[in-house]
């Protein structure tokens, strides 16, 4: 096989490998909105603030240590003990659900009934807040995140390839564990939403808000669960990106790289956001390979770069041009 | 007592549709623009215009344009920082390939180039609605931000990547460059900004206007009853646009000078000026000045205490603004969905009563 075709070849798994890692984000954006009718802008920001609060919990820092001691003059840092990842863990998504049980009671009560448009504002809002939260909680400085996942080069890949094609394919241990994470949760959560009580009652709720009120389903119960399961998956998106590129602010961009994944996916269907990450990971890095090459370059005269920032967008406005509802959505009916 | 109709007789159908129709109404307009006008170039110092009246006129501009496009029309737009962009980049390119021709002209001009490339994103709207279409304009801005960053044509290949504006006059004053003055830049911002807030009250509750809002509250219906969707809502995009990029053009070469694209006009500049006009009030063009004067002044204000007087880290300051920018955006929202807007309305309809209101 030519070379350049092994290149895109080895692109196009990492693309895949790069679009579990949206799916984590875009999961959690689609549990709200079946859910609760809301866009949640701030589910990237959950994910930085849950890997924030893991980092912290681990280091054993002192929460708000800047502003106390601005405040009052002291000098504290830490409390000088580390925890286990799994405790700290546990601890982050403790502080998940309680977020979960504040945000329900001090903003969506208030604003149920109101035009989606609102709500959605309303996340923005909650975004800015957790992220300035996030920074004074545990500081702004660059951390890294270490809760013992496998990193580096998988050996068993290159070599299979190697002795398969000639050559051997470059896949990161952490991708692959993150495909993995990521299959558990769809099954896990699939799992939950058609065996357990709750995630029935979960159904109900995102196929008809006032049907599930009358047979008495608590909308409000309803509404912390999800979003208690949205700061869970958060956590784990949180878990996955801090470990591979560390947890700092542009952790919360990748929640705008989750929006055209939904758009592709549809913004009610959870395989829809698996697919949509694939597809979108898998696109731009072949569409940046490409543009990037030295043979685009020969019959072009010039070579592009840094594609992947805006390609991720323009395919999904593309594509729903020709399928409003993106590909597993729910078909959009529309009532005078 | 003084804010009544009452013994206020309209005698014509011009007196009876105009735009404010209380005397006292018409009165406080006059004299705000004349205090605009007349009064605050004479006091203005650098700080002042730096700090918060040429960020505010500009932020207004742009206010408007999306308010037409978000409040009137009802097509959520997250390209504004992108089409800024474009009327930054315009402006520049014509203001170094045309140093004769005004400046004023280059900025509507670029204002009109941004019209033509917001009609082309606009184009989606047609068959994207709602959250969808958000999304689909967040394709604009990360485009167009990649444009600017990776084409060398459109900064004229300087080796910093940067566009800064040259010197260019407006009536014998210096309005870009180094040598202005605060109160030329003021005034040739505040020009603009009166002309175009203008033309916007007028086209919104026009024939123009009225379109925009049927397809706003229910598009399906708009088009039974004779609207047609692909120019109402392609106009909207045009108008909007031209606002947004004449905001971009004044932006980069009045009030910052010199621009790095991804800096100045990068997602969050689509959020900041889309809280404006939600803060302010969705479809009221009073809104979008309520909502550009808040946000330019909250930050001001936040860091003047915090720094100034507790004398706190500027880091530590700035993640406590984020806090209460996001904490009050929630606030308002649950207090008031409809803006300061909404809050002066009220205002106003509890002033015609006062001081005897059975």
């Amino acid at each position: 096989m030519p070379d350049q075709l092994l290149y895109a070849m080895e692109a196009g798994l990492n693309g895949l490998m790069a679009g579990v890692m949206y799916s984590l984000v875009a999961l959690g954006f689609v549990l709200i909105f079946k859910a609760s009718g809301i866009f949640n802008y701030a589910q990237g920001v959950l994910a930085l603030f849950a890997a924030l609060t893991l980092v912290g919990f681990q280091e054993g820092q002192l929460p708000f240590a800047h502003l106390i001691n601005t405040v009052f003059g002291t000098d504290l840092h830490h409390f000088g003990w580390r925890l286990p990842a799994i405790v700290a863990i546990a601890l982050a998504a403790g502080v998940m659900v309680l977020l979960a049980i504040v945000i329900e009671r001090y903003v969506l009560k208030h604003l149920v009934n109101q035009p989606p448009i609102i709500l959605f504002m309303a996340t923005i809002g909650m975004a800015y807040f957790l992220e300035g939260l996030g920074d004074i909680m545990w500081g702004a400085d660059i951390k890294t995140l270490d809760v013992g996942l496998p990193q580096g080069i998988n050996e068993t890949v290159e070599s299979v390839t190697g002795s398969l094609l000639g050559y051997g394919f470059f896949i990161d241990n952490l991708d692959i564990v993150a495909s993995v994470v990521a299959a558990l949760l769809v099954l896990t959560l699939t799992l939950f939403s058609q065996y357990s009580k709750q995630g029935r009652a979960l159904r109900a709720v995102a196929d008809d808000h006032q049907a599930a009120l009358s047979v008495g389903i608590s909308l409000r119960f309803i509404w912390v669960l999800v979003w208690s399961i949205a700061g869970f998956v958060a956590l784990v998106a949180g878990i996955m990106w801090g470990s591979k590129s560390g947890v700092q602010f542009s952790l919360s961009l990748i929640a705008l790289k989750a929006l055209p994944v939904l758009m592709l996916g549809g913004f009610t269907s959870i395989p829809g956001a698996i697919v949509g990450g694939l597809i979108i990971g898998m696109g731009e890095k072949l569409f940046e390979f490409t543009v990037s090459s030295s043979w685009f370059g020969d019959i072009f005269g010039f070579t592009l770069g840094a594609t992947e920032n805006w390609f991720a967008y323009v395919l999904a406005l593309l594509f729903l041009v020709f399928r409003p509802q993106g590909l597993f959505g729910e078909r959009i009916i529309e009532r005078v | 007592m003084f804010y009544r109709e009452a013994g206020d007789f309209k005698t014509t159908y011009r007196d009876d549709s105009q735009t404010f129709p209380i005397r006292f109404d018409r009165w406080r307009y006059y004299a705000v623009v004349a205090v605009a006008f007349g009064v605050v170039p004479f006091l203005i110092n650098d700080y002042w215009a730096n700090a918060v009246l040429v960020p505010f006129l500009i932020y207004a501009i742009a206010a408007i344009g999306l308010n037409i496009l978000t409040g009137y029309c009802g097509q959520v737009s997250l390209g504004t920082g992108g089409f800024m962009a474009v009327g930054a980049y315009a402006c520049y390119k014509l203001m170094t390939a045309f140093p004769e021709v005004s400046i004023l002209i280059h900025v509507l001009l670029a204002g009109g180039i941004t019209a033509g490339v917001g009609v082309l994103f606009g184009l989606p709207s047609l068959r994207i609605k709602g959250f969808y279409l958000a999304v689909a304009t967040l394709a604009a801005q990360f485009f167009l931000v990649w444009l600017f960053n990776k084409v060398p044509w459109f900064y004229n290949y300087s080796a910093s990547g940067q566009i800064s504006a040259p010197e260019r006059t407006f009536l014998g004053h210096a309005v870009t460059g180094a040598n202005t003055t605060a109160s030329s830049k003021y005034l040739f911002c505040l020009v603009i900004l009166f002309a175009l807030a203008w033309l916007a009250r007028n086209l919104t509750r026009g024939t123009v206007g009225r379109k925009w809002m049927a397809i706003r509250d229910m598009d399906i219906a708009a088009e039974i009853i004779g609207v047609n969707p692909l120019t109402t809502k392609l106009t909207a995009f045009a108008v909007s646009s031209f606002y947004i990029g004449v905001a971009g053009a004044l932006f980069f070469s009045v009030y910052l000078g010199a621009v790095e694209v991804g800096e100045a006009f990068g997602i969050q500049k689509s959020f900041l000026i889309l809280f404006m006009v939600i803060i302010g009030g969705l479809g009221s063009i009073f809104g979008s000045f309520a909502g550009a004067a808040f946000l330019v002044l909250l930050p001001v204000l936040l860091k003047n205490i915090l720094v100034g007087q507790f004398g706190w880290a500027t880091d530590l300051a700035a993640h406590i603004e984020l806090m209460i920018v996001g904490a009050l955006i929630v606030i308002f929202l649950i207090a008031e969905p409809h803006g300061l807007a909404q809050l002066w309305r009220l205002a106003k309809e509890k002033l015609r009563l006062w001081p005897f209101p059975h």
